[in-house]
């Protein structure tokens, strides 16, 4: 029975699968981000899927300013998804309320909501940066997975 | 029948941003649809209390991601007109030739998306490898893939040498020998006519009086765009509004399709007749009155609604976006159909979340 | 310079853009304009055959304005936007989210207004 536990903790980092969760952005990372999924820069080549289901998956990737509204959605998300779990945020928006910190509906910050463990500056960041955001949080990741 | 109501979105697999349709079903037929939005809003209109006329060109930009360069057009068109500012020739062209570089990798985006919805992966995965040279084109010449911050009022803040205009030239054949390879299984392929043709009918009458814009209008047999107006430098290059009659869910992704190869000319003919000159002019003095701009988005027609003070700041900035306007169509489009078909419906109007909620 | 606009009020609103509509205009959108601390503009924009005509209302904060979304059913989404925005209540909306378009409730405040607004709707009255 360890055996098999063992094997499911060192296995599952070799192939995270991720959800994508646009909490307000401008769509600039949003297909940035997607664009990370597609032929030419292709993370599935690192065994990294892209899914729907939050309880299918290990890390979730949010872009965006966060309001009162989507807040409620991106807490009820990450309380679905099963331990361990990774939070990487993406672009200024998602760090810090970016340029519309100001604006009326704007928390500002996905970690207002909900523990973040590695950020993505940039406004959008390249999908290479993104790729690099997530390699961060795969760190973390296998972490928490073998702690 | 029990009626059932179902949920679709906000998080949802087809979409890449949240919005939110309470469906009303009875077995698999939709009989009512609401939309409910608000996951993406920001309320950005308002931020030009704090921010300077010049500075609200980075905000508007920000509106959305996929039609950025066209926003801030449409925003220094419109506080060019009201402060009397006539623009370099040069600055124009440029202008035309970033935004229909835009409207190219918007539609390949839609393009992708929309083959997804209806379940051919391998299709979406084409249109997105052709759409990445057009995001190369946009980082060699602006230093950003996504947000380009060309557009300043009174003009534009980058030039195109020689050589960058024979590379886009040559980097355009490519994409459009792409693009035309796959027109066959976009357009003719039994199954996607089986997933798209008659599915998701808006009648041109519909259409008018239900105030849609843009590839939807005119996939609804009305040629009508907003280039007809001849803003920046449209007014010397050849221009014919694309339109399809049946106003289907093929008829959109029709005229979106041919409206990918009509850019790629525009910017061809752009760049053949770029006349020599100034990138901008030096602009003085604070916006006063008010103005209503419009240009052409990739989703459709675009408002701006200026209205300035003699200060720095604007009094009001209103910006009606296109997906706004495709909205109540959308609502009107739903019921009657199976559930199954309601991603490619919804998909099919090019919905653009953060434009409509903004 | 202030765009051309056709000065319209309250009750002739909805039979002007009767009239529109049946010469076959089609709704753009509407505008609200905070104006000072009593008035609001409201702007309504149509389009036909790429020429534009505006319907401008003013109308004092804080009394009920009549929707147009009886006309067209399109304006529905923006006066429910007005309404969330400026706190400015729409009479007889085809589809009403009231004030809970955009805004939840901590922040459902009329974050449009330069200056305070009370919400009245027209059962209030
Ligand atoms: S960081 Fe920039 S690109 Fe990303 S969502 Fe925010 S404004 Fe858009």
């Amino acid at each position: 029975m360890q055996a098999i536990l063992d094997f499911i903790k060192s296995s599952r980092i070799k192939s995270p699968w991720l959800m994508h969760f646009d909490c307000g952005s401008c769509n600039g990372c949003d297909i940035e981000t997607l664009a990370c999924l597609t032929p030419v820069y292709d993370v599935e080549r690192f065994g990294i899927v892209n899914v729907g289901n939050p309880k299918h998956a290990d890390i979730l990737i949010v872009s965006g300013t966060v309001n009162h509204r989507n807040k409620k959605v991106l807490a009820n998300l990450y309380e679905q998804m099963p331990h361990p779990k990774v939070v990487v945020a993406i672009g200024a928006c998602g760090l810090s309320g970016g340029v519309f910190r100001e604006a009326p509906n704007v928390v500002g910050g996905i970690d207002k909501v909900i523990p973040v463990d590695a950020y993505v500056p940039g406004c959008p960041p390249k999908p290479e940066a993104i790729i690099d955001g997530v390699v961060l949080g795969l760190q973390k990741f296998a972490e928490k997975s073998l702690a | 029948m029990a009626q059932t109501i179902l949920p679709f979105g906000p998080q949802h697999p087809v979409l890449p941003e949240p919005i939110h349709l309470k469906l009303t079903v009875e077995d698999e037929i939709v009989v009512d649809a609401l939309p409910a939005l608000g996951y993406v809003h920001r309320g950005l209109e308002k931020l030009c209390d704090i921010r300077d006329y010049n500075q609200m060109v980075q905000i508007v930009e920000r509106v959305c991601g996929i039609c950025s360069k066209i926003h801030a057009m449409c925003y220094c068109q419109g506080i060019e007109e009201m402060m009397g500012v006539e623009v370099p020739d040069r600055a124009k062209f440029l202008r035309v030739i970033w935004s229909e570089l835009h409207r190219v990798h918007s539609h390949l985006l839609w393009l992708g998306l929309f083959a997804d919805a209806f379940g051919f992966e391998a299709l979406f995965y084409q249109f997105w490898k052709i759409r990445e040279k057009v995001m190369d084109i946009n980082e060699a010449t602006t230093g950003n893939r996504v947000i380009v911050s060309v557009n300043q009022v009174g003009g534009v803040r980058r030039d195109l040498s020689a050589e960058q205009l024979r590379w886009i030239d040559a980097e355009l054949k490519v994409v459009e020998a792409q693009v035309r390879a796959l027109r066959a299984t976009t357009l003719d392929d039994y199954t996607v006519k089986k997933r798209t043709k008659g599915i998701g009918v808006l009648s041109s009458a519909q259409a008018m009086e239900l105030g849609a814009a843009g590839p939807t209008l005119r996939g609804s047999g009305v040629a009508q765009d907003m280039r007809q107006l001849k803003y920046a430098a449209f007014d010397r290059l050849d221009f014919q509004p694309i339109s399809y009659p049946d106003g289907d869910s093929w008829s959109r992704c029709a005229v979106r399709y041919d409206e990918t190869l009509q850019s790629i000319d525009l910017v061809r003919q752009a760049m053949a007749r770029l006349p020599e000159g100034e990138l901008s002019v030096k602009v003085k003095g604070k916006p006063e009155g008010e103005v209503v701009t419009r240009v052409e988005q990739p989703r459709g027609e675009l408002l701006y609604y200026l209205k300035g003070n003699g200060t720095n700041n604007l009094d009001r900035c209103r910006i009606r976006t296109p997906t706004f306007a495709n909205i109540p169509p959308l609502v009107v489009m739903l019921p009657g159909l199976e559930l199954a078909d309601v991603p490619v419906v919804v998909l099919s109007i090019d919905p653009c979340i953060s434009c409509t909620e903004r | 310079m202030p765009i051309p606009t056709k000065q319209v009020t309250k009750e002739t609103l909805v039979a002007e853009v009767l009239q529109l509509k049946n010469a076959g205009w089609r709704i753009v959108t509407a505008t609200c304009v905070d104006l000072n601390e009593n008035e609001f503009d409201l702007i309504y924009h149509f389009d036909k055959d790429l020429q534009m005509e505006h319907l401008r209302l003013t109308v004092p904060k804080g009394a009920p304005v009549p929707s147009i979304s009886g006309v067209y059913l399109a304006a529905f989404l923006v006066e429910n936007e007005i309404q969330d925005q400026f706190g400015l209540c729409f009479d007889g909306l085809a589809l009403n989210f009231a004030n809970h378009l955009y805004l939840d409730d901590e922040v459902a405040t009329t974050p449009f207004c330069k200056f305070g607004v009370v919400r009245k709707t027209a059962a209030a009255e």
